[in-house]
């Protein structure tokens, strides 16, 4: 369709049909005031403040709502426009409690702003005012509903995005309100505490707790950082003063959240200013801990590595790096335990993702997930199946939802009922463990009703014949008895999926291994394989980790086998490459993995251990036999930021800082490497991570002379095919995505597109084996079906020392 | 086979006067007298003419009784049913006839009245799908299912045909709207949740003739290329629902709805949703809503309904009144002959309730271009107890109050949105010189200011703020400001509102203002209700020289505030009366009077 010619204030633009009066008078740069737009939400023309005169209509004409039209003449702030508008925020502030001297929102109110636009200083109507109690009953924020003008954008926010539906409009005309059913606390409903009703709210109806009294919004510099939760990495903002957060909000222009936060990122923070900091290292001496000079720590750490490694070889050493670390910390720490002549480097937490790991890593020759977050509300279908994303990736979840409203068909695969059903097109409440068995029965569907995708199948897969073979007698007959659904169901899951030109997988990366998680990876992969939905724009499997950088660590090489971007030890070249940047010779031998350093191995050859950031005693698993395992070492290190469960049996603690308090680079799941900044002074005698391994280097002899984080990624991009392309400059405008092999490549939005990073996609025979399944739905072979029970990486480190513990049990980190 | 057909009026006002135990207690005697299987008894739809109620007709004879009383039934049966004579007692009398009139041509209720929608309502049973065939129903729907869709919108287009809902938009374009749209699922939605105070014309189509309505919307199907059509009708409407749901079933049984209508292929299937009683749920968006289970609360247009309707698929919504017009107009001739009545702009007839300070209240049908004198004077006999015509207010609480100097007004959709009103549903109030102007406003806005619906701020909170004022003019606190305060509010309030309810509800502020501005001045300047209705702005006084002492008016207050010995003027003590108004109800020779607060008649006290 042609374009549109109108005429704003005067001006002459063309846009496109259906486009707003209002967006097009923003390319004009012309400022039309709004409350209740947004442009997420469906339309809505509430709040008549955008008004704006048409002519030859007969009334004033809302801009949010109102398309153009050929040749229309608009005008902004013509006097009947400005009238309209002064009348409008007169009546709101005959209705709106007056304390602006002591309102949080002073400084920030639209309704502020506005009035002070329009000069309107007071209001000339008196009457009835709303007097509604304060809703103070949650840990998290202030609902006084007094100040709401119901723009309803938070109403629009926990319906639509959210799909928590905590709130509605209740009442009407004057009485309206915004409020849980029959006007409860918010506490006692369903609300999931995301805080987005608080970041879009225009008026100071809802004041998060932490802020109060705290500052002004111009008192305060916004620090752009990146959420330390999951593994999406949402992009936020810290608010500092003096020294001290004293607020968040999510980063309007994320490509990663989009102004989108949940419970984690918004309030989960204020670990960072808990009592329980470590601050100073602490050495233990006649069983008690005493705090030390940095000196005198890294002293006596010197002398004790030496010692071990010199009586048991550098072999007897391990490192435990975190996935919390950020990407440089990963690197150094890696490459010191390299640099002492082992391997053995490793993290524990990752052990509750190998399954995952293993599986797309087998199919694909790739562990990550292949798409991007954003790509999944543009899809045509998805297959949620043993995952809860509004439990463990709320960002995740909500993009599903989107694409769901969007007309995507939607397919949720979970024993109990969760929130995303609601807009799903098929719930199929399977048998807990029995996923397996349904995908094999999907992929029978799929094949006897030809609706894989033969071509992609011939040109870009291997194995085919094998897996025809294998889920021969997975007929969905066979599949309804075993996982309790209709036989009829497992088919119009696997017509779903396969009919639709793009579709996606939605899991968890936290399966279990010993409840066949990686069988069930592999048989997600094969359905990808089946269909062509691998390798193109809004497709792929999504298996998103539980931790901020789990991606981003296994980059730098904090595994046993291989270094920095996978790249292998038994390679030559890349022992040879490794060597001369770091001036030492790397070991070809293979580390030791955590697990076997833990498990099963009382007479372990480990003698040290250097723990950064990790915490496996806490993490489920076998608890005994790892605090065991670390009370039988000769010396353990550990470097984290509070007295955990782990430090508690070490010999030296070194005080760690927190995300806020460093700069560094985190790599979400979907291989997006961002860049957070310093925000914060660390407290007390608390360094930078990587400043504390430049100095511990430094002390073993090995010359480093980073002078920051930004050397030590550049030495990354360096020595990472992977990360070529990527800078601190870059990033600073936005995050990139891996591959990025050079300075003007744009980063990659999804894998495999020409060829598998195994050259094939592999199908795998998987058989569905009952006896390994216990019933209890606890130990279901995917974990985190039911919001990360039976996890092993509930460490609960970081979110039970914050407010969040009040409403999130069991978190990953 | 019948001798005569008994139709009792089972229509709203009718069923309120008495109607239920008149046909008991004519089925009682009927019985006693052994001939009950001679009548055929149809509680039917309504005749208008509600004043008068009960009323029966007999057919064939055509004798309208009224007024009737469960002890007249005796009478009837024995004098008319059995002795075959008019039971002359019972006939229309009042002083526009000179004698008892028999039946509607010689009523002069019904003299200038054009029967097109009620055309079938009070004369046939509403329950029996047979009686609206006799009567020529569905030949209409035969004929569109012959035609092609757009030939059926150009045809009703071409009769002229305006929504009855109040704004008056072309139906015959609205329904092209919808053919054109692209999809394959559309809609028809009646829009029955009549909600105006007062009006019940849809309902009484409802209740009277709801084949009519199944018809038009079997009509409008076929030429919207919509195969499924909802009915949104008022919960409070129980018997229009009942009806429906008969009139559904029959038509379902009769192969007038369903799957291949009439052989034609075409499909069409019928819903009921009933509303839960917000009045914006009349607003078509609203309506939407609510028919999706959601809030009722409406949202911007464009995309209007015909694009994106309700459960987003394209959608005609029609009013009810619009509705019963289209079988007359589909039908083989109709849109002609329809044509021929109404105004250049405004054609055919519409119904009004006639309501207030009018002799005949009642259910009205004329043909649009019928002006207000003769609504009020011919068809309404004038105003109760000869008093003086004040205004009239239109279109309900949407609408606007029409002066006594604009009584040629002729009614229809351009001239009344001139005068300041809207045809809206078709409310007429009648009002006389104690009505108070400002009261009435206030009434109406303190009605649309509850109904709001509370999404736009100009609505929710204007809407208050100026009732607020209202009240404070009322209570004698009204300040000079506040009419110049009154008329920016309703113009922003009008000008920037989302829904048509917030759009129009200041129009009887508005049109008060516009046309008794002298009275608002008096509320605020003078302190005074001129039309004794503002309880702090006036007092009784009685007239000193015109009382005869008769002690009526002492034996009705009811705080004892009149003294005087008999045959002695009376005094009314100002400190303990309360203006309850029984004095001045009861005095028959118009010696208590509304005076100013504290003026001079007063002065004796």
């Amino acid at each position: 369709m042609s374009a549109i010619k109108l005429t704003i204030d005067g001006q002459e633009i063309e846009v496109a049909p259906g486009t707003t009066i209002l967006e097009a008078a923003r390319q004009l740069g012309i400022d039309i005031p709004t409350f209740c737009e947004d442009p997420e939400l469906p339309p809505n023309g509430a709040c008549r403040i955008c008004v704006v005169e048409v002519e030859k209509a007969r009334a004033l004409v809302a801009s949010c709502v109102a398309p153009v039209g050929p040749d229309m003449v608009v005008h902004t702030e013509s006097e009947r426009v400005i009238n309209a508008r002064k009348n409008n925020l007169s009546l709101m502030l005959a209705n709106h409690p007056l304390d602006c001297i002591t309102c949080e929102k002073t400084g920030e109110c639209k309704l502020q702003d506005y009035c002070y636009r329009y000069g309107v200083a007071s209001t000339e109507f008196f009457g009835a005012v709303k007097d509604l109690p304060y809703d103070d009953t949650n840990a998290f924020f202030l609902r006084d509903m007094n100040k709401c003008i119901l723009c309803g954008i938070c109403v629009g926010k926990c319906q639509q995005v959210v799909g928590a539906g905590a709130i509605d409009f209740t009442k009407r005309g004057f009485g309206t309100n915004v409020s849980p059913g029959f006007e409860d606390p918010i506490e006692e409903s369903s609300c999931v505490f995301c805080g987005m009703c608080i970041d879009n709210c225009p008026v100071g109806a809802l004041i998060p707790k932490y802020v109060t009294g705290k500052g002004r919004p111009w008192q305060t510099e916004s620090v752009p950082s990146v959420c330390p939760y999951c593994s999406l990495g949402c992009n936020i903002n810290l608010h500092i003063k003096d020294n001290e957060v004293i607020g968040v909000s999510p980063d309007q222009e994320s490509p990663v959240n989009r102004g989108h936060l949940c419970v984690q990122g918004k309030f989960g923070w204020d670990f960072v200013h808990s009592r329980d900091r470590v601050t100073a290292p602490l050495v233990r001496s006649n069983g008690v801990f005493v705090e030390v000079s940095w000196e005198e720590a890294l002293d006596y750490i010197i002398d004790n590595i030496k010692d071990i490694q010199s009586r048991y070889g550098a072999d007897a050493l391990m490192g435990l790096g975190s996935p919390k670390s950020s990407n440089e910390d990963s690197y150094l720490f890696q490459k010191l335990i390299r640099s002492l002549g082992t391997n053995n480097v490793d993290s524990y937490t990752r052990h509750c993702h190998v399954s995952a790991v293993d599986g797309m890593m087998d199919a694909f020759g790739n562990a990550a997930t292949t798409n991007t977050i954003d790509e999944v509300a543009a899809t045509d279908a998805i297959l949620v199946i043993g995952a809860n994303p509004a439990e463990s990736h709320p960002i995740l979840d909500y993009r599903v939802r989107e694409a769901a409203q969007k007309g995507a068909k939607l397919v949720v695969a979970v024993p109990e009922m969760i929130g995303l059903v609601d807009v799903s097109t098929a719930y199929l409440p399977l048998e807990a463990g029995t996923e397996l068995a349904l995908l094999n029965g999907m992929a029978n569907v799929i094949i006897s009703e030809g609706l894989h995708d033969q071509d992609f199948v011939d040109k870009r897969t291997e194995g085919f014949e094998e897996l025809k073979k294998a889920v021969e007698k997975y007929t969905p007959e066979h599949v309804a008895g075993i996982t309790g659904l209709e036989a009829e169901a497992v088919r119009s899951a696997a017509r779903a999926y396969a009919s639709a030109e793009k579709a996606v997988i939605v899991s968890d990366a936290g399966v279990r291994e010993e409840t066949g998680g990686a069988a069930f990876v592999r048989a997600l992969t094969n359905l990808a394989l089946l269909t062509g939905n691998v390798g193109k724009e809004s497709t792929g499997v999504y298996l998103p980790y539980g931790e901020n950088n789990l991606q981003g660590m296994a980059d730098m090489g904090v595994l046993p086998n291989v270094i920095t971007g996978y790249q292998h030890l038994q390679d030559q070249k890349v022992r040879d490459k490794f060597s001369k940047s770091w001036g030492v010779e790397i070991s070809e031998t293979p580390g030791m993995t955590a697990a076997e350093a833990f498990e099963g191995r009382k007479n372990s050859s480990i003698k040290a251990m250097y723990i950064m950031g990790e915490n496996p005693v806490a993490c489920g698993g076998d608890r005994l036999k790892v605090a065991e395992n670390l009370e039988n070492l000769d010396f353990l290190v550990v470097q984290d930021i509070f007295m955990t469960e782990t430090a508690s049996l070490a010999d030296v603690v070194l005080p760690a800082s927190a995300f806020a308090e460093k700069l560094g680079t985190y790599t979400n799941v979907e291989r997006r490497v961002q860049l957070s900044q310093t925000a914060l002074e660390p407290p007390g005698e608390v360094f930078p991570d990587w400043a504390v391994l430049v100095e511990l280097a430094e002390w073993f002899g090995f010359e480093w002379d980073y002078t920051g984080p930004e050397e030590i990624f550049d030495e990354i991009a360096s020595l990472t095919p992977e990360y070529s392309g990527i800078s601190y400059y870059r990033l600073a405008e936005q995050g990139l995505q891996w591959p990025c092999p050079d300075e003007d490549h744009p980063g990659t939005r999804f894998l495999h597109e020409d060829s598998f990073s195994r050259g094939k996609g592999l199908f795998a025979a998987v058989d569905y084996k009952p006896e390994a399944l216990p019933a209890s739905s606890e130990h279901a072979a995917v974990c985190c079906a039911t919001g990360y029970h039976g996890c092993q990486c509930l460490s609960e480190t970081l979110s039970k020392r914050s407010v969040i513990s009040a409403f999130k049990k069991g978190c990953c980190v | 086979m019948y001798e005569k057909h008994i139709m009792i009026c089972g229509a709203t006002g009718c069923l309120s006067s008495g109607s239920n135990q008149i046909a008991e207690a004519l089925k009682e005697e009927l019985e006693k007298q052994g001939i009950k299987d001679k009548y055929r008894l149809v509680m039917g739809g309504c005749p208008g003419f509600c004043e008068v109620g009960p009323i029966i007709v007999i057919y064939p004879d055509e004798v309208f009784y009224c007024r009737l009383k469960t002890k007249d039934m005796a009478e009837l049966v024995e004098q008319h049913l059995i002795g075959g004579e008019i039971v002359e007692r019972l006939l229309y009398k009042g002083p526009d006839v000179e004698a008892p009139a028999r039946f509607y041509d010689t009523i002069p209720f019904y003299s200038k009245q054009k029967f097109n929608v009620l055309r079938n309502s009070g004369i046939i049973d509403p329950e029996s799908i047979d009686e609206y065939i006799m009567r020529g129903g569905y030949r209409a729907l035969k004929r569109a299912l012959q035609m092609d869709p757009q030939a059926i919108c150009d045809e009703v287009k071409d009769a002229g045909l305006r929504g009855r809902g109040g704004a008056g938009f072309p139906t015959g374009l609205k329904w092209g709207f919808t053919n054109k749209a692209p999809g394959d699922k559309k809609y028809i939605v009646c829009n029955a949740d009549e909600g105006d105070p007062g009006a019940f014309m849809d309902r009484s189509i409802l209740e009277g003739d709801p084949h009519a309505i199944l018809e038009g919307m079997l009509i409008a199907g076929r030429a919207c290329g919509a195969d499924e059509g909802y009915i949104y009708c008022r919960a409070e409407y129980p018997l229009a629902i009942r009806r429906l749901k008969t009139a559904i079933q029959q038509a379902e049984e009769y192969g007038l709805l369903g799957t291949n209508i009439l052989d034609s292929g075409f499909n069409f299937k019928m819903n009921i949703k009933e509303g839960a009683g917000a009045f914006v749920c009349g607003e078509e968006t609203a309506l939407l809503a609510s028919i999706e289970g959601k809030r009722g609360m409406p949202r911007p247009r464009p995309p209007f309904p015909a694009q994106v309707g309700v459960f987003g698929k394209p959608t005609t919504i029609n009013n009810v009144e619009t509705l019963a017009n289209i079988p007359l107009i589909v039908r083989e001739g109709g849109a002609e002959e329809f044509k021929k009545v109404g105004t250049e702009g405004s054609k055919g007839t519409k119904v009004f309730a006639l309501a207030g300070k009018v002799r005949n209240t009642g259910l009205v049908e004329g043909p649009m271009g019928i002006t207000i004198e003769e609504i009020i004077f011919d068809v309404g006999g004038g105003i109760q107890g000869g008093r003086e015509f004040k205004a009239v207010q239109a279109g309900g609480p949407s609408g606007g109050c029409i002066p006594q100097d604009l009584i040629n007004l002729p009614i229809d959709y351009d001239s009344l949105t001139k005068a300041g009103a809207i045809m809206g549903s078709g409310g007429l109030v009648v009002m006389d010189d104690r009505t108070c102007m400002v009261d009435l406003a206030k009434y109406f806005l303190s009605f649309t200011q509850k109904e709001s619906c509370g999404k736009c701020t100009p609505c929710r909170e204007g809407t208050k703020r100026m009732l607020e004022i209202l009240e404070r003019i009322s209570e004698g606190e009204g300040i000079p400001e506040d009419l110049d305060t009154l008329d920016s509010l309703a113009h922003s309030i009008k000008d920037s509102s989302l829904c048509g309810l917030g759009q129009t509800c200041p129009n009887p502020v508005l049109t008060t203002i516009r046309y008794f501005r002298h009275e608002y001045e008096e509320h605020i300047n003078e302190n005074y209700c001129r039309s004794g209705i503002c309880k702090p702005l006036f007092q009784y006084v009685i007239d000193q020289e015109n009382c005869n002492g008769c002690r009526a008016c002492v034996r009705v207050c009811p705080v004892d505030a009149i003294e005087g010995e008999k045959k002695e003027p009376h005094e009314i003590d100002q400190e303990l009366c309360t203006r309850c108004g029984s004095c001045i109800e009861k005095c028959r020779f118009d010696c208590i009077m509304i005076t100013r607060v504290g003026s001079e008649a007063d002065v004796g006290n």
